[in-house]
């Protein structure tokens, strides 16, 4: 495994975003700091999606739930920072594990259902229970802590949080849980056959998944200052799956590139044209008839192509 | 509750639940034999709402006209995206059928603010249908009393198309064995192509038949499509009947949670979904799921 040169690579990335402040642009940070929470949010869905083989339809709900909960308590309940955060990312893990108990049991295409299902519950409870979550006009006015309430501040606490957060997704995918994962995506019943306990590791992706989802939720509404229901509802979800599916879900970094891509097109789009959803439309159509492995495959499709021509000649 | 508004919920809730019987129904026939959920039914029926407003309201036809062009407006959409489309995704894997679809309502949301804008439109009850029938102790609305016949009937209908012709026999079959109908000589895409122009017709038709009760606004579909999941899973994913089931438990629920628990009634049924589910993990008629 070339353990060491990812490393070295990620550590490149990491500190050249670190520098990025130097140049001084508010809008390209603020735009970095958006597309950060992305990532950790789009590869949260992949250990679900691309490791275990299980389509969630409804991520959104632990990424609402982990926004709103730190929201919540940072502002309402007036706790500090290093327990409200911690708080909010173990609510939306414990959360997705009560529901993913019920979701493993079942497979496929119901699967997909019960978890929407479930996640369209917690939008409504965050649409009607006014007094706590602020209903449909969102929950706003975060009491921010001074540390992170300047925006350069805020990039360095969102680039710290979700470097730990890949890492660890990186640690808990490539170790024998993750293999365990793949063999399950691959074969669940020869996996069940060699003594895995599926059920068991789909759960445990489950509320992984969840947790880490949430801890993106957190960081997501601090930076708006604000969670609002469509945070919750079920296109948020889409978005997401189609930051994954977009980047590739057979690999690691995949998500990564998915969630960067589809989130400065959308930004840019937004400036020229109300029309995002039909250029969204357009995109998912070439994803899902010429581009079903995502632009990871895309890269191997056309590095594969020319080493066969440099073989050959 | 007196006797008298006990009587109008439970009509209400009836008559609402006959209404989203007629869009799932449509939804639960293709899934049944497609096996594609299709996100886009949702939208299917906000534009066939919207085909009943150009036509009855703008261009000043009999409401029932109306009715007639969202069927069949809904069935060419649908014949031509399952025709350059749809066909070519019946053997990837499900996530690829989901976001087609789901690419579908993107771009039929944009379509239809560009034809019809965003404002809200509203279409009054058909003449001859905007009266009330006394029956001694409660006053019935005709219009959900109508919701309340057309609703048996059109559930009527599909259960003879699809368990008492030839046609329905081989529709019956594609859900079993795809290859094995194609090997006896049968034109397994016609049927796919038939079965998803039917379902999409449906969605039609309860739009244009919702038109008189709702706001005509964008985003009318993103709830509609939910509430078309829950009763279909409600039922048993597959099952007409279970369709049928599903939809009264969802019309009364929603009904009476409005009486009972008003503002939770958006609620209510993700809740009963979830007690359904984990009592009955296939629906209350589903069985369940065999291998793929």
């Amino acid at each position: 495994m070339p353990q060491r040169r990812h490393l070295v690579a990620s550590a490149i990335v990491v500190l050249l975003l670190a520098l990025l402040p130097l140049a001084g642009s508010r809008y390209a940070i603020d735009l970095t700091t958006e597309v950060l929470i992305y990532v950790l949010f789009a590869l949260s869905l992949n250990v679900l999606i691309g490791f275990t083989g299980n389509i969630s339809f409804g991520h959104a709900a632990y990424f609402a739930i982990g926004g709103y909960a730190c929201a919540i308590l940072l502002t309402t309940h007036g706790w500090p920072l290093a327990l409200a955060l911690p708080a909010a990312v173990v609510l939306a893990g414990l959360v997705a594990a009560v529901v993913g108990y019920f979701c493993v049991r079942l497979t496929q295409i119901y699967f997909a259902m019960l978890t929407l299902a479930f996640a369209m519950l917690v939008w409504g409870v965050a649409f009607k229970w006014k007094a706590v979550t602020g209903g449909d006009d969102g929950f706003t006015g975060i009491k921010m802590p001074e540390m992170i309430s300047h925006h350069v501040g805020y990039f360095y606490f969102t680039l710290v949080m979700v470097s730990v957060g890949a890492a660890a997704l990186w640690v808990i995918c490539h170790s024998a849980f993750g293999l365990t994962l793949v063999a399950i995506r691959e074969n669940s019943v020869r996996a069940g056959f060699i003594g895995v306990d599926t059920k068991h590791m789909r759960w445990a992706a489950f509320a992984v998944a969840g947790t880490f989802g949430g801890l993106a939720g957190a960081l997501f509404g601090m930076y708006h200052r604000g969670m609002y229901i469509e945070n919750a509802f079920w296109t948020e979800s889409a978005n997401v799956l189609i930051m994954v599916l977009l980047g590739g879900i057979y690999s690691f970094v995949g998500p990564i590139f998915g969630a960067a891509a589809l989130h400065l097109l959308q930004t840019f789009t937004n400036q020229y044209t109300p029309y995002w959803p039909t250029v969204l439309g357009l995109i998912l159509l070439v994803i899902v008839l010429v581009l079903p492995d995502g632009l990871i495959g895309l890269v191997a499709r056309l590095k594969g192509r020319r080493g066969t021509h440099k073989g050959r000649s | 509750m007196t006797l008298t508004m006990f009587t109008l919920n439970a009509f209400y809730g009836l008559a609402l639940a006959m209404n989203m019987f007629i869009i799932a129904s449509g939804l639960n026939l293709i899934f049944g034999v497609l096996r594609v959920i299709n996100f886009a039914h949702g939208m299917f029926y906000m534009f066939g709402a919207y085909i009943v407003f150009t036509v009855a309201k703008t261009w000043g036809a009999p409401f029932f006209v109306g009715v007639l062009a969202a069927a069949a407006g809904l069935a060419i959409i649908a014949l031509v995206i399952e025709r350059l489309l749809l066909r070519h995704l019946y053997d990837k894997e499900h996530l690829m059928q989901l976001l087609f679809t789901f690419a579908l309502v993107l771009l039929m949301s944009d379509a239809a603010k560009m034809i019809w804008g965003t404002d809200q439109y509203s279409v009054g009850y058909p003449p001859g249908l905007g009266g009330a029938v006394n029956l001694g102790f409660v006053v019935l609305p005709q219009y959900q009393l109508f919701l309340c016949v057309v609703g048996p009937a059109i559930a009527i209908a599909m259960w003879l198309l699809v368990d008492r012709t030839r046609w329905g026999r081989i529709v019956r079959a594609a859900t079993q064995d795809r290859e094995m109908l194609a090997a006896l000589g049968v034109n397994v895409p016609m049927v796919y192509a038939a079965v998803f122009t039917i379902g999409s017709a449906l969605a039609g038709v309860g739009g244009a038949l919702a038109a008189p009760r709702v706001a005509l606004v964008p985003g009318m579909d993103a709830t509609i499509i939910n509430e078309c999941f829950i009763i279909v899973i409600i039922g048993g994913l597959g099952n007409l009947w279970g369709s049928f089931l599903g939809a009264l438990a969802f019309g009364f629920v929603v009904q009476f949670g409005t009486v009972w628990a008003p503002n939770w009634q958006d609620v209510l049924p993700y809740v009963l979904m979830l007690v359904v589910l984990i009592i009955r993990p296939w629906g209350l008629l589903g069985r369940p799921e065999t291998g793929h």
